[in-house]
């Protein structure tokens, strides 16, 4: 184990409306994660295992409890802040691609870098060797509708992992794609995590996908159910 | 961060041409009404001014009766006697130009043509601002004697002599044969809409003699002398004609005095006044280019939450997102305004043309569309997205 956590929930609730409609998601949260992990989060629909990916991610907030990303406290941070951290340490790759539509492979995979103020001669260089790492050498100038499934997600993994972010937070990857397919893109993951050292977390119901990971947390009705690392004993 | 956001606002434009395509429509039409008709009614406008000025300013017009149209009391016509009057008394009075008119057909070889034959001395054409374009005007001794000498408008030279020069050729009028000896230069059509070049001028004593038949002056047209005012004129004038026509006290007038400058601001108030109707129904056409942009703006609100979910979860700023959007918003708002501001002027200058009336370039309705067309692309491009950017990302992106 490499040292202290990366990531650190505590006392972690949602809550969903209010007064009689309230529906609490989660239903405090501990969990740390450390740097250089494969997590794969698991469980039914409707058991938070989204809700605290997208926490995680800094795309939602919590109604309640701490979140420490590298000792910071996200909860005490402002819009702004919160989207710095999304830019220099987070990449994300969903379900459905998510790719900004009509436009190229490789202005999506840009786009990234342009908010990072990178110029544009290197900004280039990154993305087309991004597009390479994932292998799409020779489909730069394609749109997502020219694309097949894998590929966009090829091209959305990319997109997260052009900034060499310290986490990569894929909630579904596989879940709109064949078997075939998902096997490529796990491997593809996998190999980021390990060659890269980026910090994998990742929301999936697929105990095939889950395999990839060296540690599998399980959510039932927002709370953590079981968590154990991959060869441990369950 | 201005220069990449401007990258990413011309990359927007550009993948989604259709949509920046009508929102530009949108803008380049109303923007384009606007300046066209504001353009040609300040044209139309300029056109009646020049026209009116192409009468002659400065005139009074002394003329019998009080009021025109049914029921109008015909006044008793003018005597010499009254032209000699004027002439003397009045110290204000530039020109007077003494006038009778007569319809008659004049008729030269196999050509005839129906025009107004007016009876007057060489003042009218000073009075009038007419131009000899060949030959002469009277002399003194045809004046005097009544001699079968006519001055032509353009309009009959293009009746009855085909363009030809009618300088000393003859035309019939009724049963005596009149010499051509001036043509006068075109003038166009009058303020009212009636043809200016459609005249024929003859010496008074002849019309009185041979077309009237008596020594009635329908009208008299007086020139003020420069730096004289109009309206002490006519005020000598009317007090004058009163006396000569022994008008008591509490008698109305029998007689009325009009003057061009009167005539000229009637006539451009009322073009002035079509302009802003023109204008008006223009705006209308911009009002509903704005709804066209809003319409296609609020059409593609999910479209460009869920792109706004996406630069917001990849690290971007909420003022990056907005700022994107402001520029897009700008550019497009502004290019619709410049081409309108083209397609109008070509518009303007070509149906100028067509409806003859100058080309004036107005820079403030320029201007002042252009403004228009920017703050209702900015509006409407603006503020859905400041909607969107104020969301979670995740709620943006998961917008149906």
């Amino acid at each position: 184990m490499n040292g202290a956590a990366l990531l650190r929930l505590s006392g972690i609730t949602k809550t969903y409306g209010v007064g009689q409609a309230a529906f609490q998601a989660l239903k405090g949260i501990d969990l740390a994660i450390t740097a250089g992990d494969f997590v794969a989060v698991m469980g039914p629909s409707g058991s938070g295992k989204s809700t605290t990916m997208n926490i995680l991610g800094c795309l939602d907030t919590p109604t309640s409890g701490s979140y420490e990303f590298q000792g910071v406290h996200v909860e005490q941070l402002s819009r702004n802040e919160r989207a710095l951290l999304r830019r220099n340490f987070l990449g994300f790759v969903f379900q459905g691609f998510n790719l900004l539509a009509r436009t190229t492979a490789l202005e999506n995979v840009e786009l990234p870098l342009i908010y990072r103020g990178e110029p544009a001669a290197s900004r280039h260089a990154t993305a087309r060797r991004a597009l390479e790492q994932v292998g799409l050498q020779g489909w730069e100038h394609h749109t997502p509708a020219e694309l097949s499934g894998g590929q966009q997600q090829r091209v959305a993994i990319a997109r997260a992992i052009v900034t060499r972010p310290a986490v990569l937070l894929a909630d579904e990857p596989t879940g709109n794609l064949d078997t075939a397919t998902s096997r490529e893109i796990m491997d593809l993951i996998g190999a980021f995590n390990r060659e890269h050292g980026i910090t994998v977390l990742m929301v999936t119901h697929e105990s095939e996908m889950a395999a990839y990971a060296k540690r599998i947390i399980r959510f039932v009705d927002g709370r953590v159910d079981t968590d154990h690392r991959q060869g441990e004993a369950a | 961060m201005l220069w990449n956001t401007l990258l990413l606002a011309l990359r927007a434009i550009r993948r989604n041409l259709m949509r920046s395509f009508l929102t530009i429509l949108g803008i380049v039409i109303g923007v384009a009404a606007v300046i066209t008709m504001v353009t040609l009614g300040n044209g139309a406008t300029r056109s009646v001014s020049d026209q009116i000025s192409s009468m002659g300013s400065n005139l009074l017009m002394l003329m019998p009766g009080q009021r025109f149209g049914p029921g109008a009391e015909p006044g008793a016509p003018f005597k010499g006697a009254d032209v000699e009057a004027v002439r003397n008394q009045i110290t204000g009075a530039r020109l007077v130009a003494p006038l009778v008119t007569k319809a008659a057909t004049v008729v030269y070889q196999a050509s005839n043509w129906s025009t107004s034959v007016t009876g007057s001395s060489n003042e009218y054409f000073e009075a009038g601002n007419w131009q000899i374009a060949a030959g002469r005007n009277f002399t003194e001794s045809e004046e005097r004697a009544g001699k079968a000498v006519c001055v032509i408008g353009d309009t009959l030279r293009d009746k009855l002599f085909d363009r030809q020069n009618p300088v000393g050729s003859e035309i019939r009028i009724k049963q005596f044969a009149c010499e051509v000896i001036g043509l006068l230069k075109a003038k166009g059509q009058s303020s009212m809409g009636s043809d200016q070049d459609d005249i024929v001028v003859m010496p008074l004593r002849t019309v009185q003699r041979r077309l009237s038949g008596s020594q009635d002056i329908n009208r008299l047209t007086i020139s003020v002398r420069d730096g004289v005012s109009i309206d002490a004129v006519k005020a000598q004038l009317v007090d004058l004609m009163r006396e000569r026509r022994n008008i008591g006290d509490n008698e109305n007038d029998d007689f009325r005095v009009m003057d061009t400058r009167q005539i000229a601001e009637t006539l451009t108030s009322t073009t002035k006044i079509l302009t802003m109707l023109l204008a008006a129904v223009a705006a209308v056409s911009l009002l509903v280019g704005g709804i066209g942009i809003m319409n296609i703006m609020l059409v593609s609100v999910t479209e460009r939450t869920r792109e706004i979910g996406i630069r917001l979860a990849i690290g971007a700023l909420e003022r990056e997102v907005l700022l994107q959007f402001l520029i897009e918003a700008v550019v497009l708002s502004s290019l619709g305004g410049l081409i309108g501001i083209a397609l109008a002027t070509a518009a303007s200058i070509l149906l100028a043309g067509l409806m003859n009336v100058p080309y004036l370039f107005d820079p403030g309705i320029n201007l002042l569309s252009f403004l228009f067309s920017a703050v209702i692309g900015v509006i409407f491009g603006f503020f859905p997205a400041r909607r969107a950017a104020g969301l979670n990302p995740i709620d943006a992106l998961r917008h149906e």
